[in-house]
């Protein structure tokens, strides 16, 4: 019963989480010539993910185990910079804020709806 | 790639920005220093940022994360230095002419506020990490 029970916001939330190293690399690389901005592709790594909701039944010692536990290994992709600088620096801070403040939102909310999972059980539980 | 890692990421920033920043000082406090011989003027220093590349973090398919910039080195500028002629000053070589750092003011109060506006950016992305951590460490109270 308790398996899922936070939904996709438990991987949501990891995601996020990763994706603000992501980002913080960017800013902090911001002034490094030739440094190649890069991000998560958010819904490749969800789609990646629900393809195999269900897990591999194994009958033999020799089958190999899928992985469900990690989140799967999401590739970081480069930015295509709306304007090329000339130090080879694809880093536009702008954008980079933004994607920054929004990932921020999103992981807030992943967070918001855990909680309240938490506390409509703790509700449940409790009966009061 | 936490979001701990974040600290370390933005704080090594922080640390380059403030040397870029010591540089700038540095280059405007001598912008009118002089001498008497072109090869011992003052000459313009400039940090040279990398990124920090980190193959240890396979958070993603093993792909390596930069992790944090670092201050290569600081190189002096090669712009050649002004010519002044000033006779009465003690400096001044036996014609008279004494060089001036190649230290471009324009140059450098650019280099300021692009490097202020950079640490800025890094403290509002620590205080941001600190709060998803926070508002984390709180989950289901």
């Amino acid at each position: 019963m308790f398996e899922n029970i936070f939904g996709i916001h438990e991987q949501a939330l990891l995601l996020h989480g990763q994706r603000v190293g992501v980002l913080a690399t960017n800013l902090a690389n911001a002034d490094t010539p030739n440094y190649k901005a890069r991000d998560i592709d958010f819904s490749e790594v969800l789609a990646h993910n629900g393809d195999a909701p269900l897990p591999l039944q194994i009958t033999q010692a020799a089958h190999i185990t899928f992985n469900d536990g990690e989140l799967p290994a999401g590739e970081l992709k480069y930015r295509n910079p709306y304007q090329a600088s000339l130090d080879g620096n694809t880093v536009e801070m702008p954008v980079e804020q933004a994607a920054f403040s929004e990932n921020n939102v999103r992981y807030q909310a992943s967070l918001m709806f855990i909680n309240q999972t938490i506390a409509a059980l703790q509700f449940a539980i409790a009966g009061q | 790639m936490s979001l701990f890692n974040v600290f370390n990421v933005s704080g090594s920033a922080l640390n380059a920005e403030t040397i870029r920043l010591n540089t700038t000082a540095s280059n405007l406090a001598n912008a009118e220093s002089v001498s008497g011989d072109s090869s011992k003027i003052y000459r313009a220093r400039h940090p040279v940022f990398q990124a920090m590349m980190n193959t240890s973090d396979a958070g993603f398919g093993g792909q390596d994360a930069a992790t944090g910039v670092r201050v290569l080195g600081v190189v002096e500028s090669q712009a050649p230095p002004l010519m002044r002629y000033q006779p009465d000053n003690p400096l001044a070589n036996k014609d008279g002419y004494v060089f001036t750092s190649n230290v471009n003011s324009i140059e450098e109060m650019t280099n300021m506020i692009s490097a202020n506006r950079s640490f800025a950016t890094n403290i509002e992305a620590i205080n941001t990490a600190r709060d998803l951590l926070l508002k984390t460490i709180s989950m289901g109270r």
